[in-house]
């Protein structure tokens, strides 16, 4: 996924349509929007970034998880299978982005890109209901593909990559 | 400046605005797992150096507390599963790149193993007690079973339970995305520590002054080791990268300064290496104090590793 720093203006609408797509519980989130502020008045600038599990290649909760619940499936999305999961926490605390939460109900939840619809040829929630189309979801694989062009294109980076995780989440700036 | 801010109002329990997810449970878990593996290990160690009537508190009183002590850990842990009726999940599957896997499975093997090991010592501890009534006569056979075999406990017991000191650290160590764990000295640091407290609980059990004298000088080795790992540790932190050396500023400096240097640096390891050193060299100390302090120290070795670490991240 590629996330266009420039056109994202942090309305939240991403948020809103991963819980209601997701049925994600009261009080979490799998997605969330960062302001960062940085400079100071009037050389101010700031950054919108809508954030989520960054699905990465070389997964240290995948790795961590003593059950193997939590794995990455064809195509290289990183789910956490519920029924595997005993709530044991290790992927929460191996994960740099705090990306995961201890659902209620006791297993571990976080982002799936909306695995249920990219199977069936739909854009995740978040994706689909942006309003100033700043989200770009496809195959990095694919060099035709629009993500694998604008990653051609556009100046870009990651989030934390000194982690050492290889993450596929691509911020354009 | 640089300010990040959530703007979608994110609040997860346990995890903003710092991660606190793993509490008391953990930490009593990791002091318990590396106690009983420091205890069984220098058991074992007595009996394969056939040593057994010299060092009897370790081979038979210490090692009551070994079973107790790998299940109370247990318990703890399954407190806090938040899944817990899928726990049986660790069972079925084998992740060697999974520290907690592999781990939960080391400590299924010394469990066991550990009750058997007190269970061949029964007859010594109730030697009156009346074997000739109807089924008990057949557990009879499995107590002589393993009053012989109990070299082969100690040969099963020496690599287990260093597996199991070891990984107490290690399943800190493995996350990479918490800066103060994430170090390979925290692996053998455990280790040391829970040999260390294991030889303290050897010396509150036993009743023999050489038994006593020769646990104070493993101890007070071990101590050494320890300060010696410790200080690694730091150092490695001062020179590693940005998020190392604020991790390492926590405890040099930081929120867990006083506690980390009065419990575990003064209490926990120099006051009794000193105590056990003016008992050495001819002082009357009550082997009692170094013993305890050492125990103290351990537990809030892990309990300020497991608080501490968790409020360190990456920044970005």
């Amino acid at each position: 996924m590629a996330i266009d720093t420039k056109k994202c203006v942090g309305c939240s609408d991403c948020v809103v349509a991963c819980q209601t797509e997701n049925n994600v519980p009261e009080g979490f989130c799998r997605d969330w929007v960062t302001e960062s502020v940085s400079g100071t008045y009037p050389q101010v600038e700031i950054e919108l970034r809508s954030e989520r599990c960054n699905h990465c290649e070389d997964a240290p909760c995948v790795r961590c998880c003593p059950t193997g619940a939590s794995q990455i499936v064809d195509g290289g999305i990183v789910i956490v299978e519920h029924d595997e999961c005993i709530g044991c926490g290790a992927c929460i605390e191996s994960c740099p982005y705090d990306a995961r939460y201890v659902h209620p109900e006791g297993y571990v939840d976080k982002c799936t890109f909306c695995l249920h619809r990219v199977t069936e040829g739909l854009q995740p929630a978040c994706v689909s209901v942006c309003p100033t189309k700043c989200m770009y979801f496809g195959d990095i694989d694919d060099p035709n593909s629009e993500i694998s062009n604008m990653l051609k294109t556009r100046k870009q980076k990651t989030l934390a990559p000194e982690a050492g995780t290889n993450p596929h989440i691509f911020y354009l700036i | 400046m640089k300010e990040e801010i959530f703007i979608s109002g994110r609040n997860l329990p346990h995890i903003d605005p710092h991660l606190e997810l793993w509490h008391w449970p953990i930490s009593l878990y990791l002091f318990l797992g590396g106690l009983a593996a420091g205890i069984l290990f220098f058991a074992a160690l007595v009996v394969l150096f056939r040593k057994e009537d010299k060092y009897i508190g370790a081979v038979k009183y210490a090692t009551i507390i070994a079973p107790i002590a790998i299940g109370v850990g247990l318990l703890a842990l399954l407190y806090d599963l938040s899944h817990v009726w899928y726990a049986w999940r660790l069972y079925v599957t084998i992740r060697l790149e999974s520290p907690m896997s592999w781990g939960a499975w080391t400590l299924m093997l010394v469990m066991p193993v550990s009750m058997l090991w007190t269970l061949s010592y029964f007859k010594e501890y109730f030697p009156k007690w009346n074997w000739d009534f109807g089924f008990l006569s057949y557990f009879d056979w499995i107590i002589d079973f393993v009053i012989y075999h109990r070299r082969v406990l100690a040969w099963i017991l020496v690599p287990s339970t260093i597996l199991l000191g070891i990984y107490t650290g290690i399943l800190l160590s493995a996350f990479n995305a918490r800066p103060l764990w994430n170090n390979s000295i925290l692996g053998p640091l455990f280790l040391t520590s829970g040999l260390s407290t294991g030889a303290a609980t050897i010396i509150l059990m036993s009743k023999s002054h050489a038994e006593r004298r020769m646990f104070s000088m493993i101890d007070l080795v071990l101590i050494g080791i320890e300060l010696f790992l410790i200080i690694h540790m730091l150092m490695g932190m001062l020179a590693g990268s940005q998020v190392q050396h604020e991790a390492s500023l926590l405890l040099l400096g930081g929120e867990f300064t006083v506690s980390f240097w009065v419990f575990v640096i003064i209490l926990g390891l120099a006051f009794p290496a000193i105590l056990e050193i003016f008992e050495l060299v001819g002082f009357k100390v009550p082997a009692i104090i170094p013993a305890l302090l050492v125990l103290l120290g351990g537990i809030m070795f892990r309990f300020i590793m497991v608080e501490a670490g968790q409020l360190t991240r990456y920044l970005y």
